[in-house]
């Protein structure tokens, strides 16, 4: 009994799919190194392409639900630009082209002056505390630099390599370890002060008047992000010791005189809300006996073996105290290409942006707001420490109301609308933005009570899903992480996805589902860890919009059809069990049972599921909404599998059952000759691998030359093999079994005709099912041509916002 | 497409080489190729079907396979068969002696005949099968339980038969030839069919007993061992007969050309069925005279030498004769099959033409109303 056992347990075990896993990871395998080899991810100022460090989450992203940003480097491009600067309350703005719309600026000159005039003196001493304020070095090997230039030009001519070229030659002179840094030291040099560089600790500077200024430097007070400033005390050719300090404004305006303040706060809480990365630069003139207590100081604290970073940082609090503003800066940290396109293309497509930065919450108020993550009327909710601290009563209480407050406004009054289409245009009418910064945050996951810290969690979450984008500010790396292991563990545990470039982002993207690097400026550390790589974020919308999407589609359809061609592979063979006293006789040659997966039915799927273009690419990327067509596992849904599944039941009993009933009289031949029981197989056979060949044949909507040929080629494969293994009284061999029984069958008018007959019964359900389908075809393909173009529209006009250019488009 | 394709690889080539000695050159092979197969362009025919499409499809299949299935009906239908069964089951029956009195070692084969009547008669070629019923012929363990290389003439093979032939592969210390289950269970009982003419005579039907099996089985496939045209007696020397067979392999026939392992009803047996009913074929009457049909119609008695037991396993033994037409035997299945299938696509495509004409008006007018 335990034999017959055992037979069974061989006879069926193909209906356990075990050729699927080899198919799935050639598949992915293969199949990711179309990402590789795209050359739109190629980007021609890095030269380089998308990298793909895993092959197992290609069918992943196109079930992204949630995409969490990095801000810096990733929806930004971290190329800083000195935009302005504010001395003594009045603002100096240098433009180079004069498209501004205020009009006001004038081009030559080196300094713009926009309304009034600072001091000259006061002007100098700012430039000065820009030069000098710093930890820049000037780069010297600026003549191989250029050599190197001419040679590539050389070699290529060609006009676009060219123009990649030359920026880097425009700021070849600096290198720093902050982009901020080489922007400030730029903006002084436009200015007309000019850094030269550190020689044995004299800083030299070229001023206005083409002069060369040298400076001793004394000391560097470091930058570090608790401090959130920098330092540098200097003594002049006169004797003066002079401290600079630079620093974001919360951490310099308790540190300077107070009547100075307010001029220019005004002017930095602008600038931050234009989306600028604003500093602010105070001085202070230092007595020599102030020197010396700071000095040693220093020194005592450099030297201390323990507690050395603690010391340092009580020195440094000592110096910087009571100096003296001088005025602000702005620098702009451009938007990457078509970041506001990628974010619209991503959120209609039905996901969730989330930005998580370690920047300060105007900042990057104003990068969602540019980015149109935020639109203006979305209703922002806010919870923060300033918002927690509004109400002037204990920040835990505070939290409570605020928590309980936005989930009624944004999850129990929120409009009813569930998934679909609709949603997303509805959504973009209005919407919830939320934000919340990482004191606020630490203070939601690490409540005092463990209950109250669950629902915290909890009324967040939902708030935060309700939200169209959330924004998450001020975050330490390991917060970013934790926000997405909240997400990711939440119900129907969505698929996240981490974008960020730097080593600060290591963590959510190792945390996320899909982990994506960006191949910025801070080092490899991002695109180490990741699973994919790209130059770029506007690369982004491909990866998962197309890639992802067809990725997705395909191993759905490869797995489900494997398992639709193994069922009825077997089922028949199950079928004939009843015929032949359950004496487990398979009913196709080993020769066919071992073929069946490796050879006849396997090429055309692997072919399919690594071309197969359902919808092409140019429309998926134009129309975001058919991501949402997929969204949710769509298509390995149980209706979908029972689909398949019947598919297959309904096949093998076509099969079974038609030869069975031909065979009723086994005299098929025209000179009276009967068939046996491996002509039966045989028949079988030929009907089931036309079957789901053809099968496959109809489901597939992009035939390229190798599906045409693989496909066409298993087919005759199948029937050269079958002639050749037919054909041949094999040597070695005790069984002739299948000797001309193919020749013999294709002989035969009536096995011919029950061929063709079963061929053609078996995908005749498949045939009608898509005539039916069809009437709702071209009029929802009509519907989605006409949403996007009306989405596309609203993005130019929101990108180019005050631009006269959107009137002429909207006549 | 291509040609620009090629362009591009030509010139990205003569770029990274002399790139590397600028220094660049590591870098610049990262460079994606921009070959329609890399960058999913392959120039792709994307059919689309459409009930335009398809529509005509099923008028097609509807017009093509009903008159096929008609032909097939029609041709099963002209198909003249007759069966009888002469198991022997019955009391009544004639054969009923013999079934109920059968045993192995009888040195005196059992004979019975069974009269019966053609209401029509035969014109062309009649072919005689015998069937049997509840049969397992397809049972794995039956199914194995041969030696190709044996029955292929292989020296060695007749010696030393395949395991597979266990527990028929040797008796008494002698390899069987032909070895396994199958041979063993040989049909063997001999039919023969005689007219009764109206004026009282018996007139014997001549039965032809070649041509009834596959030809590569016959010149191929099986082949008696040694060298043509020698002693079939001698060349089986050494071996024994299967146990149930009453006569050793070498006399199955007289006829040279058909004794031994090419022996055709052998050959015939050998060629398991399908299914544990089955019918496999005798003998064929050839019609002899243009004039006359091959069998008309009238009384027949068939002789039966009753070697064959199946009550044992409760299977029924029967005796068919059956003209054969281009389609092979009588078999209404295909058809209706056919007609069937015809007829529900042709009804499909009519519904589906007027669901479709109906929809493609609704469809228009929405397109105007925008």
């Amino acid at each position: 009994m335990f034999t017959d056992f055992l037979s069974f347990m061989v006879l069926f075990n193909f209906i356990i799919p075990v050729s699927m896993y080899v198919t799935v990871e050639m598949q992915k395998f293969l199949g990711s190194f179309f990402i590789t080899w795209d050359k739109d991810f190629f980007d021609p100022e890095i030269k380089e392409g998308a990298l793909v460090n895993t092959s197992d989450l290609n069918e992943e992203l196109g079930q992204v639900e949630y995409i969490f940003t990095d801000k810096t480097g990733t929806l930004t491009q971290n190329n800083m630009e000195f935009i302005e600067c504010c001395i003594d309350g009045f603002q100096y703005r240098h433009r180079e082209d004069s498209s501004e719309l205020d009009g006001v600026c004038v081009t030559d000159g080196p300094v713009n002056k926009v309304q009034q005039k600072a001091g000259t003196e006061r002007e100098e001493l700012f430039l000065r505390a820009l030069c000098l304020c710093h930890t820049v070095q000037v780069k010297e090997s600026t003549k191989n630099g250029r050599d190197q230039i001419d040679q590539i030009d050389q070699v290529d001519g060609l006009g676009a390599d060219e123009e990649v070229l030359h920026p880097p030659q425009k700021e070849r002179g600096f290198i720093a370890s902050s982009p901020d840094e080489i922007a400030l030291v730029q903006g002084a040099m436009r200015y007309g002060f000019t850094f030269l560089g550190l020689e044995s600790k004299n800083m030299k500077i070229l001023n206005r008047n083409k002069d060369v200024e040298t400076y001793e430097l004394l000391h560097v007070l470091n930058f570090d992000p608790v401090r959130r400033r920098m330092s540098v005390m200097v003594r002049s050719k006169t004797g003066d010791i002079l401290l600079f300090c630079k620093g974001a404004d919360s951490s310099i305006f308790p540190r300077v005189r107070q009547e100075e303040v307010e001029r220019i706060r005004m002017h930095v809480e602008r600038n931050a809300t234009d989306g600028y990365r604003t500093l602010c630069v105070a001085y202070k003139h230092l007595s020599a006996e102030e020197y010396a207590n700071a000095d040693a100081g220093l020194r005592e604290a450099k030297l201390a073996l323990q507690d050395r970073e603690e010391k340092l940082m009580d020195v440094y609090n000592q110096v910087e105290t009571e100096m003296t503003l001088i005025g602000a800066t702005a620098v702009e940290d451009q938007l990457q290409d078509e970041a506001a396109q990628t974010m619209e293309a991503l959120q209609v497509a039905g996901m969730k942006v989330w930005v998580l930065t370690g920047d300060k919450m105007e900042t990057a108020k104003s990068t969602c707001y540019a980015c149109g993550l935020f639109k203006k009327n979305t209703e922002l909710l806010e919870l923060t420490l300033r918002t927690l601290e509004d109400g002037g009563r204990r920040r835990e209480e505070r939290l409570h109301d605020l928590l309980l407050e936005y989930h009624k406004k944004a999850v129990q009054d929120a409009p009813p609308a569930k998934l679909g289409i609709t949603r997303s245009w509805s959504v973009a009418s209005h919407g919830f933005g939320f934000i919340i910064d990482g004191a606020s945050l630490s203070m939601v996951l690490s409540s005092s009570s463990e209950s109250n810290s669950s629902l915290y969690k909890n009324l967040l979450l939902q708030i935060c899903q309700n939200c169209t984008a959330v924004l998450c500010c001020r975050m330490a790396p390991l917060q970013k992480a934790q926000i997405v292991r909240l997400v990711k563990n939440s119900k129907g545990s969505p698929i996240t996805l981490s974008i960020g470039d730097g080593a600060n982002d290591v963590s959510m993207i190792l945390e996320a589902h899909v982990g994506i690097g960006i191949k910025g400026k801070e080092g490899r550390q991002a695109v180490k860890n990741s699973d994919y790589a790209i130059p770029k974020l506007k690369h982004l919308k491909k990866l998962l919009l197309a890639h992802g999407h067809l990725y997705y589609v395909r191993i759905a359809h490869l797995v489900q059809y494997f398992f639709y061609k193994n069922l009825c592979f077997i089922l028949p063979q199950f079928l004939y069990q009843f015929f032949c006293g359950f004496s487990q006789q398979p009913l196709y040659d080993a020769a066919y049972l071992t073929m069946y997966n490796i050879c006849f039915t396997s090429m055309p799927i692997l072919a399919y599921s690594l071309l197969e273009q359902h919808i092409c690419i140019e429309v998926l990327l134009d129309n975001s909404t058919l991501y949402r067509e997929i969204a949710k596992n769509a298509m390995l849904r149980w209706k979908l599998f029972l689909y398949w599944t019947a598919l297959g039941l309904f096949h093998g009993l076509v099969f079974f059952f038609g030869v069975r009933f031909l065979f009723s009289n086994p005299a098929l031949q025209d000179n009276g000759q009967v068939f046996g029981n491996w002509s039966y197989g045989t028949i079988v056979f030929t009907v089931l691998v036309f079957t789901v060949t053809l099968k496959l044949a109809l489901v597939t909507r992009h035939w390229t030359w190798i599906n045409h040929f693989v496909i066409w080629g298993s087919l005759a494969f199948y029937v050269f093999f079958s002639f050749f293994w037919g054909g041949i009284i094999w040597p070695f061999l005790r069984h002739q079994r299948l000797y001309f029984v193919f020749a013999n069958m294709l002989s035969s008018v009536s096995a011919w005709l029950v061929i063709i007959l079963l061929i053609l019964l078996s995908l005749l359900p498949e045939i009608l099912l898509v005539v039916l389908r069809k009437p709702r075809g071209p009029h929802a393909r009509q519907m989605k041509r006409r949403l996007p173009s009306s989405g596309t529209s609203t993005i130019f006009m929101l990108s180019q916002t005050a631009s006269t250019h959107s009137f002429s488009w909207s006549d | 497409m291509m040609a620009s394709s090629y362009k591009d690889e030509d010139g990205h080539i003569s770029v990274s080489g002399s790139g590397a000695a600028a220094g660049g050159g590591s870098l610049r092979t990262k460079k994606p190729e921009n070959t329609a197969f890399k960058q999913q362009r392959l120039p792709a025919w994307q059919p689309i079907l459409t009930a335009g499409t398809v529509l005509p499809a099923f008028f097609i299949i509807g017009l093509i396979f009903i008159p096929i299935g008609i032909g097939l009906y029609v041709t099963s239908n002209n198909i003249k068969e007759f069966e009888i069964d002469y198991t022997g089951v019955d009391m009544s029956s004639p054969c009923f002696n013999c079934s109920k009195s059968f045993s192995w070692n009888s040195t005196k084969p059992c004979t019975c005949s069974i009269p019966f009547h053609l209401d029509q008669s035969y014109e062309s070629n009649v072919f005689m099968y015998y069937g049997l019923s509840n049969f397992y012929q397809n049972h794995r363990r039956y199914v194995k339980s041969r030696d190709d290389s044996q029955l292929n003439g292989n020296e060695k093979s007749l010696e030393e038969p395949s395991k597979e032939c266990e527990p028929y592969a040797k008796h008494d210390n002698k390899p069987i030839a032909p070895c396994g289950a199958i041979a063993n269970s040989m049909f063997n009982d001999t039919l023969e069919l005689f007219y009764n003419d109206p004026n009282g005579t018996k007139i014997q039907i001549p039965l032809t007993a070649t041509g009834i099996a596959w030809w590569t089985d016959k010149h191929v496939k099986f082949r008696n061992p040694g060298v043509e045209n020698m002693n079939l007696t001698a060349v089986f020397q050494g071996t024994t007969k299967p146990v149930n067979w009453h006569r050793p392999v070498y006399e199955l026939d007289t006829d040279p050309d058909n004794n031994g392992f090419i022996n055709e009803d052998f050959i015939v047996w050998m060629r398991t069925a399908a299914l544990p009913t089955f019918r496999k074929l005798y003998r064929i009457i050839q019609r002899r005279n243009n004039m006359l049909p091959t069998l008309p119609r009238g009384n027949y008695t068939l002789e039966v030498v009753y070697n064959y037991p199946v009550r044992s396993f409760e299977g029924r033994k029967r005796m068919i004769l059956s003209t054969i037409s281009w389609m092979g035997g009588k078999n209404p299945f295909l058809g209706i099959a056919y007609i069937t299938v015809g007829s529900v696509c042709f009804l499909l495509g009519v519904v589906l033409l007027i669901i479709h004409h109906k929809y493609g008006n609704r469809n228009n007018g929405a397109d105007i109303s925008h």
